[in-house]
């Protein structure tokens, strides 16, 4: 008798023990998403939105996501558009990403082109970011041409740290003279594939079709 | 190439030195040719002997596993078979004092309407209609020697008084009758009553004989069992192959169903317990927490059925007293009444977060959701709810093919055992056979290798025994 009571007793207490423990960090995705304002580059915006949308469509509870502009001076948290760690609720989730959905919307209605692409600025600002969440997967998606311009005065060609991070560039479009000699370009996918891989990447990876999303969240 | 130049004694000449190297190595094995065979010999002597004797210590094992097996099957078979004779003499003891406890009150009812029928009968029998006394004073006045006017008066009076008293004899002929069928018609209810009461007697002693006779069947395989033949052991076994395979077949149907639960149930629970935690790595607490949910379902139905002595895998709750196994029955039911409303309320959960979700899809697509409130949309809602509030319950009676599996998975798995323990033993007395075989093979190839000094040892055998015999024959030449 005091057997049966003591079973009784475990099948109700069993979904509580479940309930308290386990790990909610190492499953977790964070997604940093560097979006490319500068000069023609801006109109690419509806891209990006299918970009956040696809992100906003299958990131799940738990999960934590950023998104931020490359300006001329880009480490900076001023340029985060919007940034948010998803609730552990589902439903929860659901509302934030709504209101997450809302910012940026306000955003590419408000886009204005910068002068300079200040794209390392923003990867630094995106491994902090990413480092400070700590999510499971850690992934940094630069929308852009991957043409980087800076500004006089502003100091990027040391070595950085991406550190167990995936990179992935998105629509890198061809400029004018990629097009006159297309060694341009396979010279700037190489340069950023070596700085990214050099400074401790996981991962480099280039999607130009937008149809092919499905390898952003691709866990590793 | 170096290592076989260092077996070479001159390295130059290969062929020579491999001669040389076969002579010596043909006359070391011809020296160790009898230290050699009987290592050879030893050697598979062992490995067949523990090859057969590990197959002996098997097929002893087997056999005891497979009387141990014979006697839980006996025994297990006998007290089922026991419940069933049991179960029968309730039937016939339920009958005997039900049925025919009323027999002295059914046998006096019927008396009296039998009694009732005859009385009845006797009543409606035909009585014959009064002699007419007319006819003899009709008779007398024919014979009167005298006839005229007085005659002729006589007679007409006499036929009026005739017919007066004819009309009234036929009137009451008539209601003589009417009360006949009157008797007889209030007979048939009595008839009825009686055919009634003999049909239930009938009935009853119908189902008695069949009492009887499945008591005598059942009795039949008891004492089978209890002479503990090989052909009852093998029934049994049979039945318990049957009825693992149809309560697998059940289970099987049943694990469906907890599936079809368990979906039900595992993105609600996200909800309560977090959708981004994990147990292990491809674990979700929520996952688990939801096929807790299941089994803790499936456990109260587990109770209740105990409870209710409809299965007998817990003896403890099986031995408690009457109120104390109530008790637990009416606790089992409750929380099984909880955890179906639980579910019900969490398959409603559901349906709200996938309803959300799609919302959601559609406000990123910037396509205005499509606002649906109609009949369609809430049957799959009510469903699931329904679903979720009856599963449970379906899930309940899992406990019933689960004791099935738990007896007959015994006797499959001693049955299967025994079978791959003499397999086993086969096989080892195979491979000691073949050993020992082995055996007289590599004697002969050992020979084979030192043919050439063995023909030289029967040669000389041959000139000796020759020799000998000229010897002797010399000898006897001379002695003669």
């Amino acid at each position: 008798m005091k057997n049966f009571k003591n079973m009784l007793l475990l099948c109700l207490l069993l979904p509580l023990l479940f309930a308290g423990c386990g790990d909610n960090r190492s499953h977790s995705n964070g997604v940093y998403l560097l979006i490319d304002t500068s000069g023609t580059y801006a109109q690419q915006i509806t891209k990006a939105r299918t970009i956040i949308n696809y992100l906003l469509a299958n990131l799940n509870a738990g999960d934590s996501l950023a998104v931020a502009k490359v300006e001329s001076k880009s480490f900076s948290e001023k340029d985060i558009i919007a940034k948010v760690t998803f609730d552990r609720r589902p439903s929860q989730a659901n509302l934030e990403k709504r209101a997450f959905n809302q910012k940026v919307d306000v955003f590419s209605k408000n886009i204005k082109g910068s002068a300079f692409t200040d794209i390392t600025g923003g990867l630094i600002q995106a491994a902090e970011y990413l480092n400070e969440a700590n999510p499971g997967n850690k992934t940094i998606i630069i929308f852009s041409d991957l043409q980087e311009e800076l500004g006089k005065g502003t100091v990027r060609d040391f070595p950085i740290k991406l550190t167990g991070i995936r990179v992935m560039a998105v629509n890198v479009t061809k400029l004018s003279t990629d097009n006159v000699d297309p060694r341009r370009y396979l010279d700037r996918l190489a340069w950023w594939e070596k700085r990214v891989r050099d400074a401790g990447a996981s991962d480099w990876l280039v999607i130009n079709d937008l149809e092919h999303l499905d390898k952003l969240l691709n866990n590793q | 190439m170096n290592n076989l130049n260092s077996w070479l004694f001159w390295p130059e000449q290969v062929a020579l030195s491999v001669l040389a190297l076969f002579f010596i190595l043909t006359i070391f094995l011809y020296a160790a040719r009898q230290p050699a065979h009987n290592v050879i010999t030893s050697l598979c002597n062992l490995g067949a002997h523990a090859l057969r004797f590990a197959s002996r210590w098997l097929l002893a094992t087997a056999e005891g596993l497979r009387q141990r097996n014979k006697t839980v099957l006996l025994a297990h078979g006998q007290a089922e078979v026991t419940s069933q004779i049991e179960r029968e003499f309730e039937r016939v003891n339920n009958m005997v004092s039900k049925e025919l406890s009323e027999y002295p009150a059914m046998q006096r009812k019927m008396m009296d309407e039998l009694t009732r029928i005859e009385e009845d009968y006797q009543k409606s029998g035909e009585v014959p209609p009064p002699t007419p006394e007319w006819i003899e004073a009709l008779s007398t006045i024919a014979n009167l020697q005298s006839g005229g006017d007085i005659a002729r008066k006589m007679l007409d009076e006499l036929h009026r008084s005739v017919q007066k008293i004819h009309d009234k004899t036929i009137n009451e002929y008539r209601k003589a009758y009417e009360r006949r069928h009157k008797i007889l018609k209030g007979l048939m209810p009595v008839w009825r009553s009686v055919d009634k009461t003999v049909k239930i007697l009938d009935t009853n002693l119908i189902n008695l004989t069949s009492n009887a006779k499945s008591i005598d069947v059942n009795m039949a395989r008891y004492e089978e069992m209890r002479s503990k033949t090989d052909k009852s052991e093998h029934t049994l076994a049979i039945s318990a192959f049957v009825q693992l395979g149809i309560s697998s077949l059940v289970m099987l149907i049943a694990v469906g169903g907890a599936f079809i639960n368990f979906k039900l149930i595992a993105l609600p629970m996200s909800e309560m317990v977090g959708a981004s935690d994990y147990i292990t790595n491809n674990l979700r607490t929520s996952d688990v927490a939801a096929l807790v949910i299941v089994l803790m379902e499936a456990s109260m139905g587990v109770f209740l059925l105990e409870s209710l002595r409809i299965t007998h895998l817990f003896p403890t709750i099986g031995s408690m007293n009457d109120q104390l196994r109530k008790r637990v029955m009416w606790a089992a039911l409750i929380l099984l009444f909880i955890l179906a409303c639980i579910e019900s309320s969490l398959a409603l959960m559901r349906d709200m977060l996938v309803a959300d979700k799609a919302a959601m899809l559609h406000d990123l697509a910037t396509i205005a959701p499509v606002a649906s409130d109609s009949l369609l949309t809430r049957i799959p809602m009510v469903g699931q709810m329904v679903m979720g509030f009856v599963l449970p319950f379906v899930l309940a009676f899992v406990a019933i093919p689960l004791e099935v599996v738990v007896y007959s998975l015994r006797t499959a798995g001693g049955v299967l055992m025994v079978t791959i323990m003499r397999a086993i033993s086969f096989v080892l007395r195979f491979s000691a056979m073949i050993i020992h075989r082995l055996g007289h093979i590599l004697i002969n190839i050992y020979d084979i290798t030192i043919v050439l000094p063995l023909l030289t040892e029967r040669w000389i055998a041959s000139l000796r025994d020759t020799s000998v015999r000229r010897n002797t024959d010399l000898k006897s030449g001379r002695t003669s």
